[in-house]
């Protein structure tokens, strides 16, 4: 994507970037600049992610041994019900859309920034203060019933009510990824620097726009959910609770059509992701442009209609159990199509094995398995016996955790010399990525094998015949933990000491590499034109494909 | 125990038994197969696409390495033939899934007309059953006494739960309920699960051919003893189990249940114990006649009012430092019964 600027390739003869132009921590709380406001989000995740993660290994040294032995059964409950709740409302949801999404989105249409640039400074402010409250809430109410809130177990008992509040936490923060969305589809339609036109729109973007749209229409749901809620409480009609004559699977088919679709507002980015690396690295086309365009697209519609693959044993009908099985099928297919596609952009290509392509084959390996192992969850027979076993929980692992993270680790390090201006060590990256790769792995496999053979999910205690696959399962979590912290350490290391980074440093045809490294406060130093698409890089040569 | 090695050795014995394989537990019932069929049809084709996939990706990384750069790429944007092949491929065989799995799950969905019945509830942390025999019902729950002698770790006590005993070689249709918050019953040597729901019945069946052992598990997350509530299914030799319901149906009597029995029976063994010390409500024993503080600050003399509230009713005035969990007993017990299980409570006082 040949670009021109109007004063050449801008060199800013103050070094003045995006980062040293203002100073101060009110110059960053309160800036509505796109590229700070990623950071900051990308900063929150992050620190989130790390506190997810040691309530899990909490859990993992709870299940090293079959007795329930470390912490009592109500605090092992606890553990996972914040380890849940954090990592999927206020990790997986802004992991990549909030944090690579903010930063590259208008440096790849070639603009100075998002269309509501205060609008977006509120989106982080919403969602910080939605985090402190779910937090808040889900510690001082003890509040032990699992991410999934489950009536009427959350609605009674010992988390009475703060159900109510917790639900409220993820509205506030659904309101922030409302906004946030928003923001995006208005910037992709409106703000396309001159040449970018919707067939030349980077796949990441088209994950992201696919995103925006279901962020839009999916949390409302979780607000009628709320409002439910709260009627039932206030008002004590019977809605969700059966001691006052309500349903309790009605909560559960609220919940599922807000949170299933809200499954792939996590994986789409995360496919934006791998797209451009798995592109730029391998200096190739990305094979089949518009399958996976319509593909991210097919998969937010089809989305919002299999909610009811999460409860097939949950006392629905069976002819509705049938329904939700075909259509879930239905998905299988558009994600089946983008696994290949990736595969077959390697074909032929002049492949860098750096550290952006290690994790990008790393994310092949494990949404490969992640998806495939769905397929049993999709059919109906299998998912009646592996149902809330830890076949499920290894198999959410795998394409939630697995997908996102390996992906937002890919991204992280592709872009990480746009943001950050440095490069980062390409050796110890590597000898990370084997312990990193090896440890998640080793963590979730063994879970499948324990899951299929019946043991079931959120035990403080189970039988001996499981205790080999946990005990493989928290050993290898521990490794993965040490090998993020490696991770962690290294980029830490490169702001500082790392060598200075070149605008392109990977040869890449799309408009955020025009930018400088770190782009200056608003991105380009003047109008930018594109006159080719992202993937058009300049060692292809001679067409031999049969059509295009 | 903690070693890596025994496990692995049990692991072992464990495939031993019949139709395990490396993933799935024995195959104790008669959809059991059919089910496995469904899940290694699924296994072999997802290790064939799996081992294609990740062999062209293993292939492509070490064939077109980056060697130079100045390599050159060939510019190729698609392929619609190679695009419908593989959509059309994986679709065929995901229909195949589909269907398979369909025809398993009718299966289970239709319990055969001649099924013995027996009712399920589930209640925090125990399952209970009932039988109707000799036009008597014969309810079958709370803790077996030998059972508990032997048990050591007081958190482990709900394995002595009263096993399901049902005959082999018979169908039989479970009809569930819950009383309190949802349940989940789980048979991995059955294949068959089924949500437990208050407020509604729930059916699962199954028909185990042999006699034998397997394990029931709760699979639907419902609070501090969710781990530990199993129970077993012992699937006896018709004969046996003839003569067994025999006994039992003239065993029981009809009328009210005397007081340690309904303790026993109702679950109530789950959470509150008899020797004195706390657990997820407060213990029995010298508990009639003592003033207890009130979560609201207040304090109540325990009385035979006072109990007959807190076992009908026990949101109402709950004891400072416990969670209101306990499920309200209101309609379940007769008023014969509510005294004798308040006489009960008295002989506990000392």
């Amino acid at each position: 994507m040949s670009t021109t600027s109007l004063d050449g390739v801008g060199h800013d003869s103050a070094g003045t970037n995006y980062l040293n132009a203002k100073r101060g921590i009110m110059s960053w709380l309160f800036t509505i600049d796109h590229k700070r406001i990623g950071v900051m989000y990308l900063v929150t995740v992050l620190t989130f992610f790390l506190a997810g993660g040691l309530l899990a290994l909490g859990v993992r040294a709870e299940l090293f041994t079959p007795e329930g032995d470390l912490f009592s059964a109500n605090t092992y409950n606890r553990l996972f019900t914040l380890h849940g709740a954090i990592m999927v409302f206020l990790v997986l949801v802004p992991a990549i859309p909030a944090t690579l999404g903010n930063f590259v989105l208008p440096l790849q249409l070639g603009t100075l920034d998002v269309a509501f640039p205060k609008l977006n400074l509120a989106s982080f402010h919403i969602y910080v203060l939605g985090a402190c409250f779910l937090l808040f809430v889900l510690i001082t109410g003890g509040v032990d019933t699992g991410w999934t809130f489950y009536t009427p177990y959350s609605s009674g008992g010992g988390a009475d009510g703060h159900v109510v509040f917790a639900l409220m936490g993820a509205f506030i923060l659904g309101f922030s990824s409302i906004l946030t969305g928003l923001n995006f589809i208005v910037t992709i339609h409106k703000m396309r620097a001159p040449g970018v036109t919707w067939g030349r729109l980077p796949l990441f973007l088209w994950a992201i726009y696919a995103t925006s749209v279901i962020q839009v229409l999916a949390t409302p749901v979780i607000a009628i959910t709320l409002f439910l809620l709260m009627f039932e409480n206030i008002v004590g009609i019977g809605i969700f609770d059966p001691a006052l004559g309500g349903d309790p699977v009605l909560f559960q088919h609220f919940f599922w059509f807000y949170s299933h679709p809200v499954v792939y507002v996590m994986a789409l980015p995360a496919f934006g992701v791998i797209s451009e690396t798995v592109t730029i690295h391998s200096r190739r086309h990305i094979f089949g442009y518009t399958a996976i365009a319509a593909s991210s697209v097919a998969i937010a519609a089809i989305g919002f209609l299999i909610w009811g693959h999460h409860m097939y044993v949950s006392g629905q009908s069976e002819l509705s159990g049938t329904i939700f099985s075909m259509l879930t099928f239905g998905v299988g297919l558009p994600t089946a199509i983008k696994l290949l596609s990736w595969i077959a952009t390697l074909y032929k290509g002049s492949i860098r094995m750096n550290t952006v392509m290690l994790y990008t084959l790393a994310f092949l390996w494990i949404f490969a398995i992640g998806g495939l192992t769905g397929l049993f969850l999709a059919t109906l027979a299998t998912d009646v016996h592996l149902h809330d076993t830890y076949f499920v929980v290894a198999h959410f692992h795998y394409v939630m955790m697995g997908g996102v993270l390996f992906a937002l680790i890919a991204g992280m390090h592709h872009w990480w010399p746009k943001i950050t201006g440095k490069m980062f060590n390409e050796s110890i990256a590597k000898v990370s990525w084997v312990v990193v790769f090896v440890g998640y792995n080793l963590t979730f496999f063994p879970q499948f094998i324990a899951g299929s053979r019946g043991m079931p999910r959120r035990y403080h205690q189970y039988i001996p015949e499981f205790e080999l696959w946990n005990q493989l399962s928290t050993i290898g979590s521990f490794t993965f933990g040490l090998g993020l912290f490696m991770v962690l350490g290294y980029l830490l290391q490169s702001i500082f000491k790392g060598e200075k980074a070149p605008a392109n440093p990977w040869g890449g045809v799309s408009l955020e590499w025009e930018a400088l490294s770190p782009p200056v406060e608003h991105n380009f130093s003047g109008p930018v034109v594109c006159t080719k698409g992202p993937y058009d890089f300049p060692e292809a040569v001679s067409p031999v494909g049969h059509d295009h | 125990m903690n070693s890596l090695l025994l496990p692995l050795l049990g692991a072992r014995a464990a495939e031993a038994a019949e139709g395990a394989t490396f993933w799935m537990p024995p195959q104790a019932s008669t959809t059991a197969a059919d089910s496995d069929f469904v899940f290694y049809f699924i296994y072999w084709t997802c290790v064939v696409f799996f081992t294609i996939m990740m062999g062209a990706v293993g292939y492509f990384v070490l064939a077109y390495r980056q060697k130079s750069e100045n390599d050159k790429v060939p510019l190729m944007k698609g392929s619609h033939a190679l695009e419908i092949g593989w959509s059309l491929i994986p679709a065929v065989f995901m229909a195949g899934m589909f269907w398979f799995g369909f025809q398993v799950w009718i299966d289970l969905a239709v319990p055969p007309a001649d099924s013995m019945e027996v009712r399920v509830t589930g209640q925090k942390w125990s399952w209970s059953y009932a039988y109707k025999h000799d036009g008597k019902i014969i309810k079958e729950a709370g803790a077996d006494a030998e059972c508990m002698k032997k048990v050591t770790d007081p958190t482990r006590d709900i394995e002595c739960n009263k096993p399901l005993r049902v005959p082999a070689g018979k169908p039989v249709k479970l009809v569930m309920n819950s009383i309190d918050v949802l349940h989940s019953f789980y048979v991995p040597d059955f294949r068959v699960k089924k949500d437990v729901v208050p407020g509604r019945y729930t059916v699962l069946w199954f028909e185990a051919p042999e006699p034998g052992e397997h394990n029931i598990f709760c699979t639907e997350y419902c609070g501090d003893k969710h781990g530990y509530m199993y129970s077993k299914v012992i699937v006896m030799p018709p004969a046996e189990f003839d003569a067994w319901i025999q006994k039992r149906a003239d065993e029981t009597v009809d009328g009210p249940r005397p007081g340690d029995q309904i303790f026993a029976q109702e679950g109530c063994t789950g959470c509150h114990t008899t020797d004195g010390s706390p657990s997820v409500g407060p213990s029995m024993k010298g508990l009639y006649g003592k003033t207890e503080k009130l979560a609201d600050g207040s304090s109540v003399q325990v009385d035979d009012n006072y109990l007959r509230e807190s076992i009908l009713v026990p949101g109402a005035k709950v004891v400072e430092g416990f969670a209101p969990t306990m499920p309200p007993f209101q309609g379940r017990l007769s008023d014969e019964e509510v005294s004798n299980l308040i006489d009960y409570i008295k002989t506990l006082a000392e």
